[in-house]
Order: C-alpha cells, then sequence, then structure tokens
C-alpha cells in the first residue's frame, strides 16, 4: 500500500512528541517530512535556563538528534521556515521556495516571545529569551558586559535573570506587577522567593513600567529608561513579557484562528486535513505554555493521525514548578481564591516554608507551595481528581509523607539530597544515576525512570522522592500520571473499571473474549493485564469462569511462593495461629524426610518450610494432609490472634476462636491483592489489629471494626468502620467490607489505596449505613467461596495427577544418561506421589 | 554428539506456559507460545539467574516471575532497555513431537 505523506510545519518539542507517539502507533502508516526554522534536531526547550545557568550544555538537551531523523526515516529541512500552506494543491512551501505535498498536515509552529513596542526595542543587545540563539547570545553578552536588565518577573524571566547572574552580570528583573509571579504565586510566597533572590544578588524594581531602551556610544544598547523617569544601565536586555502563539501561517492558509490556531478535541483545525499542537493552539479558549499539557495533545493528535480515533483532548489543569536550583516552589489551579473558597495556611518565614492550599466544596481547587514542595505532586493529584479531602484534612498540610515509608531513612526533600544518596534501597540506585538517565536519555514520565533505572519499581516506596528528583531535574514537563482514569495497561486505553464493567454486563466469561471485546493491542496482553483479567473474571463469575493458570503469576500457579534460587515455600494453613502437637510433629517429619533447609515461624502465626523443589511439591502437600495458607496469592492471607479471654487475664473478648472461625469462612479466597486480618480481644491490641486489612477490636460490649490498614512498605493505621454487639455481626460487617473490596478495587490496590480513593464515607454507606445492601454483599462471598477447593489437596489427588496440568511440576529429565528420542519421556509421569 | 532429541510431544507443554527439560548442561526451558511457536532457552534469566520457565508468556515473550525482565523468546535477548541474554538453543516440532537439537 502506498503510505500517506505527513508534513510537520514546526520542529519543537510538542510536534516531535507527537511523531515519536505516531510512530509507536503506526510505523509504517506516513511519509514524514518535518521543517524546522531553527538549525538544530528537537532540543528541550525547558532546559535552556539549566544551559544558560550552566549546568548543562546544549548537547544535554538535544531529544532527537539528527541522526534520530535518519533512522526513523523522516525528511528533516532545518533552517527552512514554512511560509505558505497551498490547501488546495496540499503542499507547503519553504521560505527557499522547498515544497512538500501533504495528505495530513501538522502545524507545531509554537509561539513567538513578545516584544515590548517601546522605542530602542530593535537595538543589538535587545533580546528574547527562547531558543538556543537567544541563549548563546546571552552567554556570549555576560562575556563582555556587565548590566543585564530582564523585563518581566514570571518564570521565564526569573530563569532568565538567575542564570545571567550565575554567569557574573549584574542583574535587575523589571515587573510591571506588585510581586513576581503573579500568575502563580500569592503574594506571601511571591515575597518569600524575591527574598531569596536577592539573597543570591539580584536585583528587582517593581511596579516599573519601560517608556524607551537607550542606545550608547557603540550603537549597542546601554540603559533602560521608565515611566516614572529613572533609568537604569543595560548592556543587555532580556524581555521575557510573554509569548503569543504562532499563527501567521495558519491565519494566512484561512484557517480561523483566534488567540491560537483553533483545534476541537481531536486537534483538528477547521481544514480537517490539518492538524495543530503545541504552544500555536488554542484549544476551548485556551492557548498552553507548559509542556505537559501539550504532551496530552500530542498523545491524542498521534491517536488520530494513526487512524485509531479514541481519544479526546479535553484541556489540561497546569502545575507549574521553578527551575532555580535551591528554590522550591509549586503552583497549582486557583491559588489566590475566591467567592466561597477557604484557605489552610501553614507559614514558617524563618524556616523559610509556606505551604497554602486552596479549598471549595471539601475539595483542593489550588495551593502554592515555597520551601517545601515534597507534596506538590500529591495535592496537584488531589485537585485533578476531584477527591472529597474532609477526612485528610486535619494532617492535610503536613502531607502524605508524614507517617513514614520505609526504606530511605525518612527523606522527603529531593532538592537536598547528594548525588550518592540511596534513594531506591531495593535496587540500589542513588539519585546521580537517576538524574543522569533522565537527561541522557530524556524521560519525561515516572515510568520511564522505573524502565531505564529500576528506581522504585519494585515496592514503590520511594516513588514520591523519584518523583521529585524527575519533577526537579524536568522542571514544568513532569506531569503526575492521572489516577481518576488509569488504563488497565499498556494493552488497552480502557481503564480498570470500565472492564470490571464491561466483564459483566456483557457477559464476557473467558480472557480472550475480553481482550477481543475490547481490541486489546498486544496479542496474548502482557504480565499486567492477564492477572488482573483472571482475577476481574473470577470476581464476576465465581462459578462459571474456568481459572487461567497461564495468566497467573508462578506463585500461585504453583501454589507456593518461588524463592530467589527458584526453590519454593510451603506454608500450610494453621487456622487463626492455633496449632496442635500432632499437627507440629507431622510438619516436623515432612521437614526431616524432604531435608528442608529451613523452618520459620512467621509474622502471620503460622510455619514455613523453605527451600523446596518444585517437583516435591505436590508429595510435601500429601504428606503434610494441611490446607494450603494461600501464603503466596493475591488472595486470604492470616487472621492472627492474641490469645483472647479464654486464657489472657485482660482479656474481653474470645479473639481466638473468632479468629479462627473469620479465616475458616474467608478460606480460598482469591483478592485484588493479599488481605490480612487480625483480631484482638482487648484494647491492649496484642494482634495488631489496626494495621490490617480488617481488624477486630474486642472491648467489652463488643467487637470495634476497623479497616484499610497497611503494615508493610508504608505504615497506615487502619480507620474505624463500626461498632458491633456479636461475632455474627463482625462477620456480616468484614465479610462485606472485603466483598465490597473485590468487587471494586482495582487489581493489585491493597484495601488502603482502593479505600484512600474512594473515601471512608463511601465505604461507610456501603456497609453502615445501608444494612441490606450490606447482607447482599456478604451473601455474594459467602455464594463465591461455597464452591472454592482447596488447590493442594486438587493437585494431590489422583485423578489431577493424569492431567496435562500436573506436567507443571515434572521436569523432564535427560541429566544422567545418554539421551535418546521415545522412551525417555515416559519418565515424566514417574516421581508424582500415589 | 549432532543430533535432534525428541523431548515430549507438544500437547504436553501447555499453552502460553512452558516445561523444564533437565540436561547435564543446565535446565533448558522449553516454551510454547499462544500460536503454537516452540522455543528454547537456558532457564536463567539474565538478570539475577531466575528461572523463566515459571514466568509468564505473552507474544513472543517471557517475563521472568524474580524481577519481571522481559526476555525475547526467539532471540534470548533482553527487551529494552533492559539488557544481556541467555542462550538459545534450537528447536523443532515434528508431527506433533518437540525435538532439541544437540542437548
Amino acid at each position: 500500500m502506498k503510505k500517506l505523506k505527513l508534513v510537520m510545519a514546526g520542529n519543537g518539542m510538542a510536534g516531535m512528541r507527537t511523531l515519536e507517539e505516531l510512530l509507536k502507533l503506526a510505523p509504517n502508516l506516513y511519509d514524514i517530512t518535518v521543517f524546522g526554522a531553527e538549525p538544530h534536531g528537537n532540543y528541550n526547550r525547558i532546559l535552556l535556563s539549566p544551559v544558560l545557568a550552566g549546568e548543562m550544555t546544549i548537547k544535554d538537551i538535544m531529544l532527537n538528534d539528527v541522526d534520530w531523523y535518519a533512522q526513523n526515516g523522516i525528511t528533516l529541512h532545518m533552517n527552512k521556515r514554512v511560509t505558505q500552506i497551498d490547501r488546495m494543491r496540499r503542499k507547503v512551501i519553504a521560505a527557499d521556495g522547498t515544497e512538500a505535498d501533504y495528505d495530513r498536515l501538522l502545524l507545531a509552529t509554537g509561539s513567538n516571545p513578545v516584544m515590548l513596542p517601546v522605542p530602542g526595542s530593535d537595538l543589538p543587545g535587545v533580546i528574547a529569551y527562547r531558543d538556543i540563539k537567544d541563549t548563546d547570545e546571552m552567554i556570549e553578552a555576560a562575556s563582555h558586559y556587565r548590566h543585564a536588565v530582564v523585563i518581566g518577573g514570571g518564570l521565564l524571566g526569573l530563569e532568565a535573570a538567575n542564570g545571567l547572574k550565575l554567569r557574573g552580570m549584574d542583574v535587575t528583573v523589571v515587573h510591571l506587577m506588585p510581586w513576581l509571579m503573579e500568575r502563580q504565586l500569592d503574594r506571601t510566597a511571591a515575597g518569600l522567593l524575591q527574598q531569596s533572590l536577592e539573597a543570591k544578588g539580584l536585583k528587582f524594581a517593581l511596579e516599573k513600567q519601560t517608556a524607551e531602551l537607550i542606545a550608547g556610544e557603540s550603537g549597542r544598547v546601554s540603559a533602560i529608561k521608565f515611566k516614572d523617569g529613572e533609568t537604569l544601565p543595560a548592556d543587555l536586555v532580556v524581555m521575557a513579557v510573554g509569548i503569543r502563539p504562532d499563527t501567521g501561517l495558519a491565519e494566512a492558509a484561512g484557517l480561523h484562528c483566534e488567540r491560537g490556531v483553533v483545534v476541537n478535541d481531536t486537534m483538528q483545525t477547521y481544514d480537517p486535513r490539518i492538524y495543530a499542537v503545541g504552544e500555536c493552539v488554542s484549544h476551548r479558549g485556551i492557548a498552553y505554555g507548559l509542556v505537559a499539557p501539550l504532551f496530552e495533545q500530542a498523545k491524542v493528535c498521534a491517536n488520530h493521525l494513526a487512524q485509531f480515533g479514541i481519544s479526546r483532548y479535553t484541556g489540561s489543569v497546569t502545575s507549574t514548578k521553578l527551575k532555580v536550583t535551591g528554590i522550591d516552589l509549586f503552583s497549582a489551579g486557583d491559588f489566590t481564591g475566591s467567592e466561597g473558597t477557604e484557605e489552610i495556611v501553614l507559614s514558617d518565614p524563618s524556616g523559610g516554608v509556606y505551604k497554602k492550599l486552596v479549598l471549595k466544596d471539601d475539595k483542593i481547587v489550588g495551593g502554592v507551595l515555597y520551601g517545601d514542595t515534597a507534596d506538590g505532586s500529591w495535592y496537584f493529584q488531589l485537585l485533578r481528581d476531584g477527591q472529597n479531602i474532609r477526612e485528610l484534612r486535619n494532617h492535610l498540610m503536613f502531607g502524605q509523607n508524614h507517617l513514614g515509608n520505609a526504606g530511605y531513612q525518612g527523606r522527603s526533600n529531593a532538592a537536598d539530597l547528594p548525588d550518592d544518596f540511596e534513594v531506591c534501597g531495593c535496587n540500589g540506585v542513588c539519585k546521580g544515576s537517576i538524574v543522569k538517565a533522565i537527561k541522557e536519555k530524556g524521560l519525561f514520565t515516572l515510568n520511564d525512570v522505573r524502565k531505564h533505572t529500576k528506581a522504585s519499581a519494585s515496592c514503590g516506596s520511594c516513588t514520591g522522592l523519584v518523583e521529585q528528583i524527575l519533577a526537579s531535574t524536568v522542571g514544568g514537563a513532569y506531569q503526575p500520571a492521572d489516577v481518576s482514569r488509569k488504563a488497565l495497561c499498556g494493552c488497552t486505553d480502557y481503564t480498570h473499571e470500565e472492564i470490571r464493567k464491561a466483564i459483566v454486563e456483557r457477559k464476557l466469561k473467558s480472557i480472550p473474549e475480553a481482550m477481543g471485546f475490547f481490541e486489546w493491542r498486544n496479542v496474548n496482553g502482557c504480565t499486567s493485564c492477564r492477572p488482573a483479567l483472571n482475577y476481574y473474571l473470577l470476581c464476576a463469575w465465581p462459578h462459571d469462569y474456568r481459572d487461567d493458570p497461564q495468566s497467573r503469576f508462578i506463585n500461585e500457579r504453583a501454589h507456593a511462593n518461588i524463592q530467589k534460587d527458584g526453590t519454593y515455600s510451603v506454608m500450610p494453613r494453621i487456622y487463626g495461629g492455633m496449632t496442635t502437637p500432632a499437627q507440629l510433629k507431622r510438619i516436623a517429619e515432612v521437614a526431616e524426610k524432604y531435608a528442608v533447609p529451613a523452618v520459620k515461624v512467621t509474622g502471620g502465626q503460622r510455619i514455613d518450610l523453605l527451600g523446596v523443589k518444585k517437583e516435591n511439591l505436590p508429595k510435601v502437600w500429601a504428606d503434610l494432609g494441611m490446607p494450603s495458607g494461600f501464603a503466596y496469592g493475591k488472595s486470604i492471607r492470616t487472621v492472627k490472634t492474641c490469645v483472647g479471654s479464654e486464657w489472657c487475664r485482660f482479656g474481653v473478648q474470645d479473639s481466638t476462636n473468632l479468629g479462627i472461625v473469620l479465616e475458616q469462612a474467608l478460606d480460598r479466597m482469591w483478592a485484588p491483592h493479599k488481605v490480612k486480618l487480625a483480631v484482638s480481644g482487648c484494647p491492649r491490641n496484642c494482634a495488631e489489629a489496626t494495621i490490617k486489612d480488617v481488624g477486630i477490636v474486642g472491648v467489652d460490649s463488643g467487637w470495634e471494626i476497623y479497616v484499610a490498614g497497611n503494615g508493610g512498605i508504608k505504615a497506615e493505621v487502619s480507620q474505624f468502620l463500626a461498632k458491633v454487639k456479636s461475632a455474627e455481626e463482625v462477620m456480616e460487617y468484614a465479610g462485606a467490607f472485603i466483598q465490597l473490596y473485590r468487587e471494586e478495587a482495582r487489581y493489585l490496590d491493597r484495601t488502603v489505596h482502593w479505600v484512600q480513593r474512594v473515601g471512608m464515607d463511601y465505604v461507610k454507606k456501603r456497609i453502615v449505613a445501608d444494612a441490606a445492601g450490606r447482607q447482599a454483599l456478604y451473601q455474594r462471598l459467602k455464594d463465591a467461596l461455597r464452591d472454592e477447593k482447596d488447590p493442594w489437596e486438587e493437585i494431590v489427588c489422583a485423578t489431577w495427577q493424569r492431567s496435562v496440568a500436573a506436567r507443571e511440576f515434572v521436569p523432564i529429565s535427560f541429566q544422567s544418561q545418554q539421551l535418546h528420542s521415545g522412551e525417555d519421556h515416559e519418565r515424566m509421569d514417574n516421581g508424582m506421589p500415589a | 554428539m549432532s543430533e535432534w532429541t525428541m523431548v515430549c510431544p507438544l500437547e504436553e507443554i501447555p499453552r502460553l506456559g512452558s516445561r523444564v527439560v533437565q540436561t547435564g548442561d543446565g535446565d533448558v526451558a522449553v516454551f510454547r507460545n499462544g500460536a503454537d511457536e516452540v522455543f528454547a532457552l537456558r532457564d536463567q534469566c539474565p538478570h539475577k539467574g531466575g528461572p523463566l520457565s515459571q514466568g509468564i508468556v505473552f507474544d513472543r515473550r517471557v517475563a521472568c516471575p524474580l524481577h519481571g525482565t522481559t526476555v525475547h523468546l526467539d532471540s534470548g535477548e533482553a527487551a529494552a532497555p533492559d539488557k544481556g541474554c541467555t542462550h538459545k538453543y534450537r528447536v523443532r516440532v515434528d508431527k506433533g513431537d518437540v525435538y532439541l537439537w544437540n542437548l
């Protein structure tokens, strides 16, 4: 098939991101031609400030060098600005006469800096701050001249001023408004910012309007004069007063433009063959200047260029982070507040910390952070998700990390960390290697960083730190992932919730059916979606769905926990942690018979046999004659108990017995993630029930039920759900809560993650307030578990042993003898217990 | 010894699964993917030596059960950005039986 022709006018970040996304989706659909006005490949414009400050070089900030275009078969015309679009003949013409035909045209012309229309604005030494050329000119000026004036106290102006100061110039920032960065900061935060920039040696002239720029003897600019008559010496004037979408080309071609080229939600202009992305665009009346929304546009545009047609851009909420080394500043949304909003402020001027959150109807609508921006992405996430923060209100200002995560010494401020600080304790990744990877590989997302460095890719406890490092390295380009609409995995754009709903409503009853219905991108899916789909199907159709072992992680397939050397651990169920001498003898005999190298008493009050070879597992299970403890699965784990009123002189309730009954009722239950319970017989809480998914604490008058605790990576104290009188009620409430979690959480959510997302109010509404709903949930749980079989018993039984699935446990051996075909494989059937 | 050795009938390897073949030279993982293609690799992940045979198979790849490194079944190479390679064995299916070369 003949390829379509795609031409792109503009060679900047938004346009190139579109092409990269397009090449991922449809690598062979188009012959691509790119016109760029600058004599470079595509570079990271956001990082011009570190280049100016002498912290990075141009080479460091190249995203796509010239070779990249060649490798991807893209024709690149550098130094050629497109000056005309002939929409009738469908071709573009560049300033030097170069022409290119198109089937689809992508406008990514970006924006132009605004130059103040004052006398002298065309003098030598008066420049904007936009591209490599401007940056080079500033660096050049810094080595010859002394006085620099930056007009504009916004983000860009301050970055330019900081860079010039670091290059040794005497710098004054001129600003029309009474405080700096008035579009991102309130007066207090701006004051703190000004103080710390002054401490770095910058000078400020606020509320000053420029009247003219005055030439010196050489003809170069030498001074700036204000409306009030005052003058300042100026050998270099940088105008950073704003940008204006570059719509010249589009307007000349007759495309509808307002502040920018007007596009719809699929990034098409009024000519449907012509798309536009980036700073040149006006979408629903907004022209974006920060890179994160532009990347969202790029993704949508690529989806449509690739002819997938299933994605819409609906606008972005933006956040800002200032890239001036040593200053942490974050702002998002409506940070000034208005009618109907309220503010929470934490102010510690001498400690250099100021935080303000603006709330409306129990939701965050904006905020400013100064000095401590560690929680910026968390607040921003809450803002974007529109999450109700009523329950968080008490500790909202102290951030997400006020309860310690394990594994990085409690440090939470990425900017202060030295390069050799170990950020990821699981994979031994230091800050320096993360920063290096981000710069060298041009990474923008947390997932990219995980893939390339492995940082935060295992337990995830350092995710917040890694996000901060990413944010401080790439600045405004970083946007936390939007978890409110989280695609199941890279194989699909549909969310967990959409997929679960369709499984039920459309009666999808197998993995291939579900993948087919949602037009999965990858054949057989991936290691993220297959286990998730398997669980969702199992949960929706407990009796009809045929479990797919090949879509389960090895632990759940082998019903044992794989260890680092490839052996397994065996942990039989010991209900409520209560065992007998006979049981202990049997476990001891099995351990001796199979020379089990390690026997451990676990934190969940059971006994673990470590180092069992896979082929011995069925024999070990047969000899134990005990049920599987499910210690390996996304499933019910244990119910930990204290000795309770039967023995303990303080005990007020029979916690042991309730624990046993609960563990029996929940036995063999699969779940989105592991589920741990505990029952304590009095408020001394020896069973540590308040850090469990469901924790029960006995009091004299009954039982208190707590939910959504966690004792792992991040310690989370559970929240009070209800107080009930009888053990039967405990069963009903606990069972209903767990069933709600099973039906509504995303795969791999622990209860705490799910409850944080849906809110405790919601959980109480479903479990406490709605008695009929609670009973129905509990019934569904009991029904789902009614015919679940013990997996060990099943595997040990004789009929199963003759099935193909049994081969899982039997290696084919050619170890000890000359191999010859035929008879050898007979040996496979040996070695299984009778 | 240069010859094809029959290891087992294809149907005894689960689809999207594998079997372990123990040899004097270490374990070999024989995989069968969703399209009934068969591949054989040394049963050792290039990352930390995990048993690839126990991983989840999808398309022409397998994910190591220990730390999730993805390995291409047809080349033994780790998928980018990971690096490393595990030994690949020649394998074929003839009349429903799986053969390995030079075990």
